[in-house]
């Protein structure tokens, strides 16, 4: 929890020498305590007090990156429990394992399939963002042979390497040392170890433990050995267990400031089956997890799980609008119906689903009505007969369609003689009210 | 550093609503956010009802369509083979039919199939209009009627026609749907409205309006656990009924639920995906609150049942 401004006081040298701009520590400390100062600003404050404000002031889930240059994962940082307070801030990583039991030409197919798993969603990359690469068969060797295949074929692509074999750790981080990998298998049996392996490469520590108390301490204790850097396992693999135990962390983090758990979450999620893997996932992604694990690369669930991070991580503060312009629904021809509707983004949505619904290629202008669906808009004085009749002057559109007809919505069709009178030379014609109307309205037309 | 678990405990609790003629289908009555069983109760799996309606699905995609192959022509063969093929525990009737735009059936017809479709299931049934909301207004009265009784759910009465749907609700004892379009304050103000005419608001059922994964699903997901945070924190009865996520309807008609692989090769296999989007649209909403929803691919359903299995 971050300090009040006596408290903060308290640590300070009392002197009230004026040096850091204030005339007294307690003017100071209040200045600290709204975070509008530095504590670098006095230059007499001890080692001691720099410790536990520093401790106090620092972000509740420790930021780290993982990896390196263009392809590292940003985690950590998190401020709030619900999207709606405040926008997540670092979206999840989504890893998928190989076991080093696997065959070396499978495990190259595997990392194509990474390689190739980048998509274009709504202007943003998205793709599987790290290989988990596990020791099943727990020979150091083996391992060491498939973080060598594996880093080879995807030098850029972040690893996690998990081992709780100190020795196999070593062989495999050697691989990897500079690339800011994360070492996954610390537990309560080899902490001393893997600690060290982790500080000597400089590699993110993942740390296992059976239950929150015992996650805590086992942090805690590794802290003690010098690292800083960890992603933390509380042992949860049934849904159940991960809705409890990432709740609690976040929580504990955020609200208490408890920082031995104010770490990024690695949540496993591997299944048999990929449609329970996909929710498992797609909880992982809801409740709080940085790095979220998979058995297997597939398209079809690639695409869904991107498209629920992108959407969970979205700004929640940023109008609910679509820009202004005229949208190709299918591939239109100078032929097909030019439809107008508000830019609402739901109101978007809704229409163009049901007009791709339709399979006829469509012209949809999307008008800015602040983000009002069609009847507010409307009864707001946003949509109306000159709004649209200028929108559709100034888009140009008119050199682009054969007809110049406008399909407007059937809840607005009051509007069509204005619109008509606005645009010479335009037909105006009522569509359905309802978006679920458009693809029997369209197919009559066609 | 001791860890002391910040659990949380509420004031509020969401209302359990029963419904079917033998009250077999029980959700809601948690007094905690959406399976946080570890910090209070939550004593009632959500209910998953499989989407059927009075019309052949046409306008369904191949993939959910062709599951429906040789049952779906009429509602009756359809009910029965949810309940006893996939085991359904529950059926929403869509009356699609009834639209304007599509068969145009009067509250008649759709009375008569809603009748002949009761008396050929005994789990519980959701009754749905057309989202016209002055067709639905006929048709939902006829049909509350035709049911009276049976412990269904009616739905969706909407601000601009509830006056009619829910007093058919209560004098033929129906469960009722309240939908409101992806707004808090508009979700409380249609219940307060309904239950001031006297409806029971522990029979109320509300629908914030769902949308697909990739097409708005952040809305609802956000609108659903707002609603659920003001229900247990402030204790708000307005809010306190539990929450439908109307989901087959919306992801079935996405682009990714039907663009074959063949124009689309990195969106991987369409049968997988469409699929999958049923799955992971229903599985987030569940996690933001919904404690009824409405689906349509078995697989999906099953793939919801078993996430259940593992979060209960
Ligand atoms: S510089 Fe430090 S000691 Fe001097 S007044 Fe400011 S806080 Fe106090």
């Amino acid at each position: 929890m971050a300090l009040s401004g006596v408290e903060i006081f308290k640590l300070l040298p009392k002197t009230n020498c004026k040096k850091c701009g204030h005339p007294t520590c307690l003017a100071f400390a209040m200045k600290l305590a709204q975070r509008q100062a530095s504590l670098d600003a006095c230059p007499d404050v001890s080692e001691e007090a720099k410790r536990i404000l520093g401790e106090a002031s620092a972000p509740p889930v420790r930021p780290i990156t993982f990896g390196t240059g263009p392809k590292s994962v940003k985690m950590g940082e998190e401020t709030v429990l619900f999207r709606h307070e405040k926008k997540f801030v670092n979206p999840c990583a989504f890893a998928v394992e190989i076991k080093d039991t696997t065959a070396d030409s499978e495990i190259d197919g595997i990392v194509a399939a990474v390689a190739a798993s980048e998509i274009d969603r709504v202007g943003q990359k998205l793709r599987i963002d790290a290989i988990f690469v596990s020791n099943a068969s727990n020979d150091p060797g083996r391992f060491e042979a498939a973080v060598k295949a594996v880093a080879a074929k995807a030098p850029e692509v972040p690893l996690i390497l998990s081992t709780s074999n100190a020795a196999a750790a070593d062989a495999g981080l050697k691989i990897v040392a500079d690339k800011k990998p994360v070492l996954f298998g610390a537990d309560e049996s080899n902490a001393e170890a893997m600690a060290n392996v982790a500080k000597t490469y400089k590699a993110i520590l993942g740390v296992s433990a059976r239950g929150l108390d015992a996650l805590a301490a086992l942090t805690e204790k590794i802290k003690s050995l010098g690292v800083e850097d960890m992603v933390i396992d509380s042992g949860a693999r049934s849904a159940k267990e991960i809705i409890e135990n990432n709740t609690l962390i976040r929580r504990a983090a955020i609200k208490k400031n408890f920082k031995a758990l104010g770490y990024p979450v690695i949540t496993l999620a591997q299944r048999e089956e990929g449609m329970l893997e996909t929710l498992i996932a797609t909880l992982g992604v809801a409740k709080y997890a940085a790095i979220v694990v998979l058995s297997k690369v597939e398209k079809w669930k690639n695409l869904a799980l991107f498209t629920c991070r992108q959407n969970i991580y979205t700004d929640p503060q940023v109008p609910m609008q679509v820009e202004q312009k005229i949208y190709k629904v299918g591939e239109p021809t100078p032929e097909s119906p030019l439809m107008i509707t508000t830019n609402f983004s739901l109101t978007y949505f809704i229409v163009s689903g049901e007009v791709e619904n339709s399979k006829v290629p469509c012209r949809l202008a999307v008008m800015d009505s602040e983000g009002l669906s069609v009847l507010t808009a409307w009864a707001a004085g946003k949509f109306t007969a000159s709004k649209i009749s200028q929108f559709i002057l100034e888009s140009g559109i008119e050199n682009e369609v054969k007809n110049k007809e406008l399909i407007i919505p059937g809840y607005v069709a009051i509007l069509s003689g204005a619109i008509e009178d606005k645009l010479p030379g335009w037909k105006v014609t009522v569509g359905p009210r309802e978006a679920n109307g458009i693809p029997a309205f369209l197919k009559s037309r066609a | 550093m001791a860890f002391a678990a910040p659990k949380e405990t509420y004031p509020g609790k969401v209302f359990q609503i029963a419904i079917g003629a033998d009250q077999s289908a029980v959700f809601g009555g948690e007094n905690v956010l959406s399976f946080h069983s570890f910090e209070g109760n939550a004593p009632n799996r959500p209910v998953i009802a499989y989407e059927i309606q009075d019309i052949p699905p046409e306008d369904w995609p191949e993939t959910v369509r062709k599951v429906y192959e040789g049952v779906s022509g009429d509602p009756v063969t359809w009910a029965k083979h949810c309940q006893n093929e996939l085991k359904a525990k529950a059926i929403a009737l869509r009356l699609i039919g009834t639209h304007p735009d599509r068969e145009n059936r009067s509250p008649e017809e759709a009375a008569k199939i809603v009748k002949d479709v009761l008396s050929s299931i005994n789990i519980p049934l959701i009754i749905l209009g057309s989202n016209h909301v002055e067709k639905d207004a006929a048709v939902l009265v006829a049909v509350a009627e035709a049911a009276k009784d049976k412990n269904c759910v009616i739905g969706k009465a909407q601000e601009a026609n509830y006056k009619t749907i829910a007093a058919a609700a209560m004098a033929n004892h129906h469960k009722l749907i309240a939908m409101s379009e992806l707004d808090i304050n508009l979700s409380k103000q249609l219940n307060i409205l309904i239950t001031q005419m006297g409806f029971d608001k522990e029979k109320l059922i509300t629908d914030p309006m769902c949308s697909a994964l990739g097409y708005g699903l952040e809305y609802t997901y956000s609108v659903m656990e707002r609603i659920r945070l003001a229900a247990l924190t402030q204790n708000d009865a307005t809010m306190q009924p539990p929450m439908l996520g109307d989901v087959g309807m919306y992801v079935w008609k996405v682009k990714e639920t039907q663009a074959p692989e063949a124009d689309l090769p990195y969106w991987g296999s369409l049968e997988e995906r469409g699929i999958a989007w049923e799955t992971v649209t229903a599985g987030a909403l569940m996690v933001a609150g919904a404690e009824l929803l409405i689906m349509r691919h078995p697989r999906a359903v099953k793939a919801v049942e078993n996430f259940i299995d593992e979060l209960m």
